[in-house]
This record gives structure tokens, C-alpha cells and sequence, in this order.
């Protein structure tokens, strides 16, 4: 699985369980570089989960995460901050640190994971907060932002370092459509040059930035591939996630 | 994760064994570099200005107390005199020490414990370990350092603000002059009666540190989380500092025995 140079993220085989609760059992998928995926499921599901698994803060019960060809549950040290560098996080909402202003929190992984001196670090940060639209906000603290601008925040946070990986954990959640709207299409810009794996129950969304759907039903993976090709998936959750209007009715 | 169904003594022993865990790593983090010098200091001020309007008042509060229940016993036996020094040597040797430990445990160790429990919680401790950065040197050693830093100057403050409220208090009911108080507040205070006191909540201040930081940054458990890290870290460091109290006497005795009143 591993042996595919085009291939940046797989998961082979990957279970997890809390306690007794098994969240999510034998899940295996790959991700094409510069694919951009969305994982779809009911909510408390464990996409979060799965998402938390490939940059390495949660360890499987079993199975293995490949990275780039490297098998990061196997990390320790500095061997899985390197591997880590290769990925970008956008938390659901946002996750800013609470005690560092907008510049400093964009601020923080450039001093302390790279040589770059305070001039390029300050250009770095003024290119950032341009592209996500919050040039004028650099000395605020997240607690004076709203939840449009934490996300996009977070998501210039996520996008510092220059991964090759961007996790997105719900980008629209919260959102009215226009200012998710904007978030996909900030996903969109780096799509040319990131492999993306979201999260997203927004399937409208979705359609938009993400080139296929994997579905999670009941800690398995229920379906993969193109949404037009799952709309008429055997499976009746997998049908009624992909579908972009869901009649409750129906 | 341990399992929720797990007997309370196996899991008391599960928490003491990952906190005494947790101080060790505390202790070998903090002599390994990148050291987080501005974040310390940051926490130093921002803990001991958090404290010291507590701590002033509380000092003044309980000097002049302990002034009016000592003043008629000892007028009683004719020792008036021995006022101010009994003063000095109850705040500098014991009041002073632990009831400075005891108000910033109340103060800074909740406020620890609830900050990183919600860190925790809104995942700010999970985007810092997300971009590479070690969350525990960042967020846990800087506070307990600044706690382990702050608490002896925080005692010294309320030393002086007991002797000082002490001087008030005998100044308004026997018009005893300044110079006379402090000579005799003075007269039988030794070093060894107030630097290994004072030094020894250097040991106070890394318990609660070390304590309310172990139940906010460990905790698992959203907004629930919160409210039973910010109570852990007052209760359980409270005790601890009484109980380390107890030892750090003792040992103080036996290295100075001269300290002993």
C-alpha cells in the first residue's frame, strides 16, 4: 500500500476504540497526492477520529497510517514531529490559542520549527492573514474574532508551514453559506498544490472542493469513490449522505 | 483511557502513578532545552499579579487578627513586649508560608487547572502538538517554573504585610512607635527562622503547579472537565502542601536546628 509513489495518505486496516466504544473498525483507504477527499458520516461517527489517527495525536488500536511512505503510528520524537510537519490542521473551530494574538498565534510554528528571521516571518504572516482576508485583524486575540475569522485563522495557521497535507475538520460547520462559501473556496486555492482529506457535512460544499467521498457507516467504511458514483450506492445511509437535498420525508 | 467501570482504589492508584509521572517529566522538561524563558516570565506576572492583592490583604488581615488574640494573653502574663516578635516568627517561620501557599493554590493553582482543562477541551493543546510543537514544554513547565518562582516572593509579601498590619494594630491600642516595633519584631529573628521557611514554598509552588496543571492538561472530559480540573487542582494541592509542610518542618529542624523557636 505503501509503495505508491502517488500516494500520500493511507490508511490500512485501522481500528480504534475508547473503552468499550469501537469508533472505528478495519478502515482502509488511500489518498492520491493533490486528491482532495471528504469523509462523510453520521455525527459521533469517528471522522474527527480518523483525522486525529493520520496526523498522529490519537494511536490506533491497530493497523497502520502511511504518510508519505512512512508508517507514522510507528513514530516517536522527532521522527513524528518531522513526518507531522508535513501536514496542516484545521480543528473545527479553529482552535486559535487563547493566549497569543492573531500574528503570534500565525506567528508561533514559524519560530520555533524554522530558521527563517523575523522579516520573512513577518511577510510570511502578512501574506497569510491576505489570503484568507484578515489583514487588518493581525493584533486582535481570538476571543474578538467570530467564528467566519477563527476558522479562516485557523486555516492560515494550518497553511504557515506549507504542508502537502491539509486535515480539515469541518470547515462550514456554524457557518452561514456565504462565509462557508468563502472557506471552500480558500480549500479550493490550495487544492492545486495540497492533498486535502475533510471532514464535512456540508455535501454541497464537498462537491465543490473534494474529488471523491469516503463514507463511514457504523465504524466501517461503507462506500469510496466520485459522489455521482455513490448517489446510487446498494447502501441507503451512503444514498442519503452523498445526496446533496435530503427529504427527511423520503 | 482508563475504563470508567474500573474500582475507585485502582483508579486512585492509576491517577497517583500517572501524577507522580507527570512531575518527573515536569522536572527532567525543565532542564532540557528549547527553555521557555518569555513564557515564564510572562507567567510570573501574570501569576503574582493575580496573587498579590490577595496575598497584601489577606497578610494585613491576618496580622491584625493574630495580633488581637496574642495582645491580651501576653499582657495577661506580662510579656507585652514579646508581642511584635511573636508576631514576626509565627508569620516568617509558618503563617506566612503556608497560608500564602494555601491562598495561591486557591487562586492560581483553579485558574491553572481550568485554563488547560480548556485548552484541552476547545483542542488548542491538540493544534499545538498538530504543528510540531511539544504542547507539555510549551504550556506546562513555564507555569509550574513561574509558580515554583513566584510563591516566595508572594510569602514575602504577606511576612511583611503581617509584621507591618501587626505594627498597626499596636500602634493604635499602645502608641508603640515604628522603631520600637521593628526593633523588637527583629530582636530574636534569626536567618535560618526566615530563609528556609520562605525557600522551602519554592517546593509548595510545584506542587500546585505541578498538580493543577496534571488535572487540566490531562483531563478528557469537555466542560465537565473543567469544572472537576479547577476542583482537583485547589483540593488536592491544598492537602499536598499541608502534608509536604509536615516533612519540609522536619527536615528543616534537622538541617537548622537553630530555626527551632
Amino acid at each position: 500500500m505503501n509503495d505508491a509513489k502517488d500516494t500520500a495518505v493511507a490508511l490500512d486496516h485501522v481500528s480504534k476504540a475508547f473503552g468499550q466504544k469501537q469508533v472505528l473498525e478495519d478502515i482502509t483507504f488511500s489518498v492520491a497526492r493533490e486528491e482532495a477527499i471528504c469523509l462523510l458520516g453520521r455525527s459521533g461517527i469517528g471522522k474527527s477520529v480518523a483525522l486525529k489517527l493520520i496526523i498522529a495525536l490519537v494511536k490506533p488500536d491497530t493497523g497502520h497510517i502511511w504518510i508519505d511512505g512512512e508508517d507514522i503510528t510507528q513514530l516517536k520524537g522527532k521522527e513524528l514531529s518531522r513526518v507531522r510537519r508535513k501536514m496542516g490542521f484545521l480543528f473545527q473551530n479553529g482552535a486559535l490559542f487563547d493566549f497569543l494574538n492573531l500574528y503570534d498565534n500565525l506567528a508561533l510554528p514559524l519560530h520555533r520549527l524554522t530558521q527563517k528571521s523575523k522579516q520573512e516571518i513577518e511577510q510570511i504572516i502578512d501574506r497569510a492573514l491576505r489570503q484568507v482576508g484578515l489583514s487588518g485583524d493581525r493584533e486582535k486575540m481570538p476571543n474578538e474574532l467570530s467564528g467566519g475569522m477563527m476558522k479562516r485563522a485557523g486555516l492560515a495557521r494550518a497553511l504557515v508551514l506549507e504542508p502537502q497535507i491539509l486535515l480539515v475538520d469541518e470547515p462550514s460547520s456554524g457557518l452561514d453559506r456565504v462565509t462557508a462559501s468563502e472557506i471552500d473556496d480558500l480549500l479550493l486555492e490550495q487544492k492545486q498544490h495540497t492533498t486535502m482529506i475533510i471532514v464535512s457535512h456540508d455535501v454541497h460544499g464537498a462537491r465543490r472542493v473534494c474529488d471523491r467521498f469516503a463514507v463511514l457507516d457504523q465504524g466501517r467504511l461503507a462506500a469510496i469513490g466520485k459522489p455521482q458514483d455513490l448517489e446510487h450506492h446498494e447502501n441507503e445511509t451512503v444514498r442519503k449522505l452523498v445526496a446533496e437535498k435530503y427529504d427527511v420525508e423520503s | 483511557m482508563s475504563d470508567k467501570r474500573a474500582n475507585p482504589l485502582t483508579k486512585s492508584l492509576e491517577t497517583i502513578g500517572s501524577g507522580a509521572l507527570f512531575a518527573l517529566r515536569v522536572i527532567t522538561d525543565a532542564f532540557r532545552a528549547p527553555f521557555e524563558v518569555s513564557y515564564v516570565c510572562l507567567e510570573v506576572a501574570d501569576q503574582g499579579w493575580r496573587s498579590l492583592p490577595l496575598i497584601l490583604s489577606s497578610g494585613l488581615a491576618l496580622g491584625l487578627v493574630m495580633t488581637l488574640h496574642t495582645r491580651n494573653v501576653l499582657i495577661k502574663f506580662g510579656a507585652s513586649a514579646w508581642i511584635p516578635s511573636l508576631q514576626s516568627l509565627s508569620f516568617f517561620v509558618e503563617i506566612g508560608p503556608l497560608v500564602a501557599a494555601l491562598l495561591v493554590a486557591g487562586r492560581v493553582g483553579a485558574g491553572m487547572g481550568a485554563s488547560l482543562a480548556e485548552m484541552r477541551a476547545t483542542e488548542q493543546i491538540d493544534a499545538i502538538e498538530a504543528l510540531s510543537v511539544d504542547s507539555f514544554k510549551l504550556l506546562v513547565v513555564p507555569r509550574v517554573a513561574a509558580c515554583v518562582l513566584v510563591l516566595p516572593v508572594l510569602t514575602t509579601f504577606m511576612d511583611f504585610c503581617g509584621v507591618f498590619s501587626g505594627f498597626l494594630s499596636e500602634y493604635f491600642l499602645s502608641h508603640l512607635s515604628l522603631q520600637l516595633y521593628v526593633t523588637r519584631a527583629f530582636r530574636d529573628v534569626e536567618w535560618s527562622n526566615f530563609i528556609p521557611p520562605t525557600l522551602k514554598t519554592a517546593v509548595f509552588g510545584f506542587i500546585i503547579g505541578t498538580v493543577s496543571c496534571f488535572f487540566g492538561y490531562t483531563t478528557n472530559e469537555g466542560a465537565e472537565g473543567v469544572r472537576k480540573a479547577a476542583t482537583n487542582s485547589v483540593v488536592v494541592s491544598s492537602l499536598l502542601v499541608i502534608l509536604a509542610d509536615v516533612i519540609l518542618v522536619k527536615i528543616i529542624f534537622l538541617v537548622f536546628p537553630e530555626s527551632a523557636i
